[in-house]
Order: structure tokens, then C-alpha cells, then sequence
């Protein structure tokens, strides 16, 4: 079977001539799904946009070609470039609801992209659109189809983005992190469905993504990207098992497990940016296995197994210590039995609407709560009410035996100084008109703990204690990476020497490697400090490093409850069976990749 | 912990950039279209506060026959209708409406920013009430309601900066409550509230930094509109001092010899024209730079 696209040394450069993405070439073949695995920034996203001839402002395409059949897609004008687009190759951008035109009906919507290509008015692609509909699993109901996007879940409307990808009967799909923001039940499916249709069809498809273990859960083969090249391409299970590049080793280090109970390890440093990369190996600086060669020059792509490549000169090193290279096993400390934060009867409602029904919870001294479900389950609730940011609640909660206020604002400052809170996106929990010295240090101002020069002092010590460094108070939160951020919002949480930290997704918004180390952190913080933890995620296995109790919740309210360890390994509930066989971690993705070994057609050169 | 303490050290050793040097009136200042804006002000300023000292005569002597030409005793603009020197006239014409235009912006500024924050903040029924009595005096038009105060209690100073003060302040708190409503959703504002922070800190700390850009806008905006209603106000015969000299006055005196002796209502009608539009050229300035700094940040 030949290759449905080719891409040869594909070079992408900003306008300026700094080079972005360097010497990538793949070949997907027709039904296959090919990952692109990398950190933010690492121009994966370039990459997936260059194959529909795309560069966004400020960049180019400065050489390479993108072969899809025998038509390069570089050398088209802008007339032929359009009707490629959404006919022989689509895209499905990462975020269904900007993507989707609030004000136009999804009918409608479908429609205008069959019409585009097709030509044809009125009524003409009525089957055509029924037919897509099932296709991605949606009902082909017309007054479904007069639904506007609103009316949909945040999985369905990505169905749609799906359904009018493939609508055309495109060559190649382009999908960029589609499941980013959506449950894990959702993602699931979403997932799946796009494997079905791509091999249904023979559609080749690009799945960009930071996730290694999504990518695995549905493509065959892998490009690991860092800092714009591909530095290892190989098969989803051999990329687990015995990866040959250091950084791929480090991502998959990162993923949570669900056994074992070993630590998630980060990757210290940043990933460089465009115009400050080493002349040799971009990944030196962080890498462990670092020697002098490495930074002589860029070491080539270079085969080190049957269709298994790898950018670096001791691959053949790399490759047996995978496993072995685990983080160390954690003693989740058990608790001291005494209640700091109890909820009894929490009833939330968001108007008249019950979003919380009657939730009995116990925190206790220096122990991690870990609060578990999917969106809509009520578990921002149950954290912003403990918070007093959600203030329509009745029932109790109490802080040791003090009972509180609905609302922080009524709260005394003493019980608001003790619960602290941090937010699931760092873009939007930091002022960007505040120096980070300034937002750190706002607590110590508001609860009248120091101020002058001893406080500039405590966020100096503060915030090299959440490993950021000094110098980073003179900074504004858009000089910071979303790690970083999220850093300086723990920092501005623990600086009051908080007892209680309620922390809602605080990784949900970041890459797999800055989660690892996120949850490293924040770990280890509970563990020095002795905070007693609420950590509200919808991610089951990234809990098992952390909490010591978990709390599973389901439209409003607690399905199952006891201790990590117990839950993860033996869930009695079926909705917390569900939720651990959805949620990618080291164990699912791993099996992924060895049934997907049978199920995947094999490329022929 | 030593592999911990490793993958906890993300973001250390990186070099701190430096700290971010221009804010976002300097940035603008890169724009040809603010430094060309802000030109013109700055030259009409001077005018107006240097103007009276250098002036060669007083504003209201007698030097040459009504309506003369330039040159000889008419001086470099000829003279007005009275026989008075227009370029004296003009020199000391603009200090009064200058001062009464950015006294009575500067009200209607503070007053329409308060009354947005408030109304974006408490998103509750004092939003409405607040609003819809902006939208009641909105409904007038801003001349109108100025036309209305001045008959009423008469043409002073006072009277005619407040009656532009209250018809501009609805207008900025559109404005304010529409670039708020967005950041007061945002997890920052809450952060603050969960500290307990009092609300006018919120308002003044918080929220008012964010929304400088669109404001500084609206204020250059705004500015130019109070000029042009005072200016207005003059040539209906309505200003403090109606014997007295400007720059809307003289036009109104000075239209009859447009034919024969056109200095007398040009140059006001120039000056006019040329700080209006610098005051509109330097908002648009700093408009695009704002969107600029936006698109470059990547904010939501």
C-alpha cells in the first residue's frame, strides 16, 4: 500500500528566518493514525498545520514538501489550497466550542461544507449529512440537526467537528489535542470513533497531542517531538518499553500509573525556544545521560530497531533502562485521625438547580483528599463551597470544630486565612497586570502577616520553596511558562501558612511532563508543611501518588469512598470501573499499543 | 528524594528576562499616528497656556479697521468684526476651553469608571438600575442636555463642566462595564475575594489595571467630543465670557466675512480640527498598540 501523505524535511521558520521546525518527515499511510507527541512548544501543532499548507502569523514554510496522493500541497496557490481544504484534507481544531459557529444551526453548519465542495443547494446533502451523523455516532434526527452548538455537550459538539472533518471524504485528517477538555468517558469515545472512521475510510490521520498515552490509546506509530525535530519515531509499545531517546523515557516517566504506587517524575528545566537551542542535542541541558559529544552537533535520526529511530548517540544505552527508570516508591503517610474539615449534608445549588446532594466528607490532619469524577459531577462545587467561592450551599461545613460562614466574604479572616485555594488555569488565577513579587505577597498584605521588606523576604523564600527563584517576583505572569504560573498560584496559596489546601484540577491545564511535576510538588509540600490536602481531579491514577482517600462523585453525589490504594485496585462502583479503564494512564496505554499491534493495517514501502 | 528534588527543579537556572521596561503609553509611542496626534496637542497646548504672554495685543483692543486683511496694523491674521487683532484673540482663546474640556472629561472619566467597575462587579440588580439610568441619559443628546443646563441656570463655567461631566460619564461606563465583565470572570478577581479583600480594593486593585487600555481610549475619545460641544456651546453664543475671547466665539463672530476676511473663523476652525484630531489620533494609537500587546501575549 503506498503512502497516503509523505511529508520530506518539512522546514518552518518565523518571518524574521529563526527556525521553528527542522527536518521532519513521516509517511502515513492510507487508514493509519500517526502521533505527534510533544511538550508545548515543541511545534507539533506547526507541524499538523503545515500538512493543510497553513503557517500561522509570524511563520512560514520555508522548504520541504507535503506529498497527500502526488500533489504537493506547498506548491499550491491559495485558490487550489482552498478547495484542498475540508475536501482532500481537514482539520479538527482543539477546542470544539470556538470552532463551532455559536449562532448557526450544526444542520446548517454540515451542510456549508458539503455545499462547498460539492456545490449542490438546499436540501441536496440531506442523506449525505444523516449519514455522517451516524457516523460519528450522533442521532441523524433532523431536529437534532436544528440544535445550535450550545445545545450540545462539549463531546458531542467535538463529534460534529468530527463529522464535518470527515464529511468530504478527506485523504488526511489533521486532528489537533481534539479530546483536550473533555472526560475521560468522553475522550474515550471520541477516540475511538476516530480510529473507526480513519479505518473505515482509509482516511490517513496526524493525531497532535502532549498526551504519550492518549496517542498511544489509537495510533500505531509515534514521532516524538522536541524542541521542532522528531527525535524518536517508532511504534506506540516500543516507545513504552524501550525508548531510545532520553526525553521520550522522561514523558513516559511522567504518566500516572495505576500500580505500583511510584512517584510521577517531571523533567526538570524548560524545553528551549525557537532561537535559543543549542547547536548540538536540543534535550542536553536536561538530560541525565548528558556527555561533551552531545552538544558537538545535532545527532541525526538514526535507526535503532526495525521501523524504531532515535535522535541520540547513546540510544543503544538508553533503550534497556526504561523500566527501570520509575520513580521511587511512595509512603503515603497515614493520617494522624483528627478531623480538620468536615462536610456534613452539603446541599449546593446553582440557582434552582441541585448540583450537590447532601455530601458527608471528612478531612483529616496531613491527609490528602483526593475528589474524583467527571465534569458535572459537582466536585468544583464541593471545593469552591469549602472555599466559600460557591456561597449557595446549606448544610455544615466546619473548619476543626468552628462552624463556617456560606461565603468567604462573612467568613472570619482567621478561617479564611487557613483555607486556601488554587485554580484549575493559571492563565486566569494570576492578575497580568501584577509582578509575581506582588500577587505572591498579596496575602501577606490582606491578612496582616508582614509587610516592607520582611515580606519581600518571605516571597523571595516562598517562592524558591515552590523551586522557582527569587528573581521571579520581578516578572509579569506572560514571561512565565503555564508550569510556572501555576507554581506562583501554589506560592500565593501557602504563603499565609495555610492548614487546608483546596486544590481544584490545578493540572488540567498543563502538559503531561508539568503535571508529573506539579503533583511532585504539591506532594511533597502536604508531606513538609503537614497541609491537610482537598485535590480535586478528574484523572483516577494521578491520585495514586498522592492522596491517601479518595472520593469518587457522580452527578452530585458520592459513589464510592475509601482509601487510594483499595479504590484503584478493586473499584466496586461500575461508574469508578469506568472511570479507571477510560482514564489513560501507563497500564491502559500499554495494553493499547499491543492490541493495537494486531488490529492496525502494516504500512508498505 | 533525589530524583524528586530533580523533577521538582523545572524553571530553575533559566535566565530571568528582564523586566518588562515599556508599558503601554511608550509602546504606543512607536506608532507614527500616536506621535503625530500627539504633536498636535502637545502644539495646541502650548498655544493655549503660552499663548496670552506672547500675545501683541490685549484681547479685546482696538487695532485696525473691522474685518481688515492680514498685514500693516491688522497684524500677521487681520482683524475681526470689532476691529480686534484675530491672532491675540486666537492666542488667548484656547486656554479656557482646553481647561474646561479636560476638567470636565476628567469628571465624567472617574465618574463612568466608578459607576462601570461597580455595575460589571456586583452583576446583581444594581447593575440594572445603574445602567438603565446611563441609558435614560444617553437617550438625550449630549448637546441637548448642555443646552438644557445652561438655560436653565445660565452660562458659567461650573454649570457647563458639569452638564458635560454627567452627559460623559454614561458613556465611559459602557464602555468600563463591558471591558470589566469579562475580567471579573476571571479566576483572579476570586482569588482576591477568597483572601476577603474589600470590594473597592477589588475595584481599584484588581479590576481598574486591566481595563487601562480600552479607558485610555475612551478618555482621548471622550475628550475630543467635550471640545467639540464646548466649542459648540461658544458659537451659540454660550460661554462664560461671551465678549471674551474663543475659539467657538470667534467662529461665530467671524463666519459673516468668511468671503473677505476668512482668518477671523479659519483659525480657530483650524485649531479646533487639529486637536481633535490629535486627541482621536493618539486614542487610535494606543487602541492598536493594546490589541497589539494582547494578540502577542496570547490573553483570552
Amino acid at each position: 500500500m503506498p503512502a497516503a501523505v509523505s511529508v520530506r524535511n518539512l522546514q518552518i521558520e518565523t518571518t524574521s528566518g529563526v527556525p521553528v521546525v527542522m527536518d521532519v518527515s513521516f509517511q502515513i499511510a492510507p487508514g493509519e493514525v500517526l502521533g505527534v507527541v510533544g511538550e508545548s512548544g515543541s511545534g507539533k501543532t506547526t507541524v499538523g498545520l503545515a500538512l493543510l499548507g497553513h503557517a500561522r502569523r509570524g511563520l512560514r514554510i520555508a522548504g520541504g514538501e507535503v506529498l497527500v496522493g502526488d500533489q504537493d500541497i506547498l506548491m499550491l496557490d491559495v485558490e487550489h489550497l482552498r478547495r484542498l481544504r475540508g475536501s482532500t484534507v481537514s482539520y479538527v481544531p482543539q477546542d470544539p466550542a470556538s470552532s463551532l459557529n455559536p449562532a448557526l444551526r450544526i444542520g446548517i453548519q454540515l451542510r456549508e461544507v458539503l455545499q462547498a465542495h460539492a456545490g449542490g443547494r438546499g436540501r441536496d446533502h440531506d442523506e449525505r449529512i444523516a449519514e455522517t451523523m451516524r457516523e460519528v455516532a450522533l442521532s441523524d434526527d433532523p431536529t437534532y440537526l436544528r440544535r445550535y452548538p450550545h445545545e450540545l455537550s462539549g463531546g458531542q459538539q467535538q463529534r460534529v467537528g468530527l463529522a464535518m472533518a470527515f464529511a468530504n471524504r478527506p485523504r488526511l485528517i489533521v486532528l489537533d489535542e481534539p479530546t483536550t477538555g473533555l472526560d475521560v468517558t468522553t475522550q474515550a469515545t471520541v477516540l475511538s470513533t476516530v480510529r473507526e472512521l480513519a479505518a473505515a475510510h482509509n482516511v490517513a490521520a496526524l493525531y497532535v497531542s502532549h498526551d504519550l498515552a492518549v496517542v498511544a490509546a489509537l495510533a500505531r506509530r509515534v514521532a516524538v517531538m522536541y524542541a521542532g525535530r522528531v527525535v524518536e519515531f517508532g511504534f506506540a509499545e516500543e516507545l513504552f518499553e524501550s525508548s531510545a531517546h532520553p526525553y521520550t523515557q522522561r514523558l513516559v516517566g511522567a504518566i500516572p500509573r495505576l500500580t505500583g504506587g511510584r512517584s510521577l517524575l517531571g523533567i526538570p528545566g524548560h524545553a528551549p525556544s525557537p532561537g535559543r537551542r543549542p547547536p548540538g542535542c536540543a534535550f542536553a541541558p536536561r538530560c541525565t545521560m548528558h556527555i561533551p559529544e552531545c552538544d558537538a552537533q545535532i545527532p541525526p535520526l538514526s535507526p535503532v530497531g526495525p521501523e524504531h529511530s532515535a535522535r541520540c548517540i547513546r540510544a543503544v544505552e538508553v533503550m534497556p533502562q526504561t523500566q527501570a527508570r520509575a520513580g521511587d516508591p511512595v509512603d503515603v503517610a497515614p493520617a494522624a485521625g483528627s478531623a480538620v474539615l468536615t462536610l456534613e449534608n452539603v446541599v449546593a445549588r446553582y440557582g434552582k438547580v441541585e448540583v450537590l446532594h447532601s455530601i458527608n466528607l471528612q478531612l483529616e490532619h496531613h491527609e490528602c483528599l483526593a475528589v474524583v469524577g467527571e465534569s458535572g459531577s459537582g466536585k468544583t462545587t464541593t471545593a469552591r463551597s469549602i472555599a466559600g467561592l460557591h456561597r449557595d450551599w446549606t448544610g455544615s461545613i466546619r473548619l476543626g470544630d468552628k462552624e463556617l460562614e456560606t461565603s468567604a466574604r462573612s467568613r472570619s479572616t482567621e478561617s479564611r486565612r487557613q483555607i486556601q485555594y488554587i485554580f484549575q488555569n493559571p492563565y486566569g488565577s494570576l492578575n497580568p497586570r501584577k509582578t509575581v513579587g506582588e500577587t505572591v505577597g498579596q496575602p501577606l498584605a490582606v491578612f496582616g502577616i508582614a509587610k516592607g521588606r520582611e515580606a519581600d523576604h518571605r516571597v523571595g523564600l516562598m517562592l524558591e520553596q515552590v523551586s522557582l527563584s527569587a528573581a521571579y517576583a520581578r516578572r509579569y505572569p506572560d514571561q512565565l511558562s503555564g508550569g510556572e504560573r501555576q507554581r506562583v498560584a501554589i506560592a500565593r496559596a501557602l504563603i499565609s501558612s495555610p492548614s487546608i489546601l483546596v486544590c481544584d484540577e490545578v493540572t488540567s491545564a498543563l502538559d503531561v511532563s508539568v503535571q508529573a511535576a506539579i503533583v511532585e510538588l504539591l506532594g511533597q509540600l502536604q508531606r513538609d508543611l503537614g497541609l491537610s490536602m482537598v485535590f480535586v481531579t478528574h484523572n483516577l491514577p494521578l491520585v495514586r501518588s498522592i492522596a491517601q482517600k479518595v472520593v469518587v462523585l457522580s452527578e452530585g453525589s458520592i459513589v464510592e469512598y475509601g482509601e487510594t490504594a483499595q479504590v484503584l485496585a478493586d473499584p466496586q462502583q461500575p461508574y469508578t470501573q469506568q472511570l479507571i479503564a477510560h482514564t489513560p494512564s501507563l497500564e491502559t496505554a500499554t495494553a493499547e499499543a499491543r492490541v493495537g499491534e494486531q488490529r492496525r493495517p502494516v504500512i508498505e514501502r | 528524594m533525589s530524583q524528586t528534588g530533580q523533577a521538582l527543579a523545572e524553571g530553575v537556572g533559566t535566565p530571568t528576562p528582564p523586566v518588562r521596561s515599556s508599558t503601554l503609553v511608550t509602546r504606543a509611542f512607536r506608532l507614527w499616528r500616536t506621535r503625530i496626534g500627539a504633536l498636535f496637542v502637545l502644539i495646541l497646548v502650548v498655544v493655549a497656556i503660552v499663548g496670552p504672554y506672547v500675545a501683541p495685543h490685549t484681547a479685546s483692543e482696538f487695532v485696525a479697521i473691522p474685518n481688515s486683511p492680514p498685514g500693516g496694523d491688522a497684524g500677521v491674521l487681520g482683524t475681526d468684526y470689532l476691529g480686534q487683532d484675530v491672532l491675540s484673540r486666537f492666542l488667548y482663546g484656547g486656554r479656557g476651553i482646553l481647561v474646561m474640556a479636560a476638567v470636565s472629561t476628567a469628571i465624567g472619566l472617574v465618574l463612568g469608571v466608578a459607576i462601570g467597575l461597580v455595575a460589571a462587579y456586583t452583576r446583581n440588580a444594581l447593575d440594572d438600575v445603574l445602567m438603565r439610568a446611563m441609558d435614560v441619559i444617553m437617550a438625550f443628546p449630549q448637546i441637548m442636555l448642555a443646552l438644557v443646563a445652561v438655560s436653565l441656570v445660565g452660562a458659567q463655567t461650573w454649570v457647563i463642566i458639569v452638564a458635560i461631566a454627567v452627559t460623559t460619564a454614561p458613556r465611559v461606563a459602557r464602555v468600563a462595564r463591558g471591558a470589566a465583565q469579562p475580567v471579573v470572570e476571571r479566576d483572579f478577581v476570586a482569588a482576591t475575594e477568597s483572601m476577603g479583600l474589600s470590594r473597592v480594593r477589588i475595584l481599584t486593585g484588581e479590576l481598574l489595571p486591566n481595563i487601562l487600555g480600552p479607558m485610555m481610549v475612551e478618555a482621548s475619545l471622550r475628550l475630543t467630543y467635550s471640545i467639540g460641544v464646548i466649542a459648540a456651546l461658544a458659537f451659540l453664543g454660550l460661554s462664560p465670557d461671551p465678549n471674551g475671547a474663543n475659539w467657538g466665539t470667534m467662529i461665530q463672530q467671524n463666519q459673516i466675512a468668511l468671503a473677505t476676511q476668512p482668518w477671523g473663523a479659519l483659525t480657530p476652525i483650524i485649531a479646533i480640527a487639529l486637536l481633535t484630531m490629535g486627541t482621536g489620533l493618539f486614542g487610535d494609537g494606543i487602541a492598536r498598540t493594546a490589541a497589539g500587546i494582547d494578540r502577542e501575549r496570547g490573553d483570552e
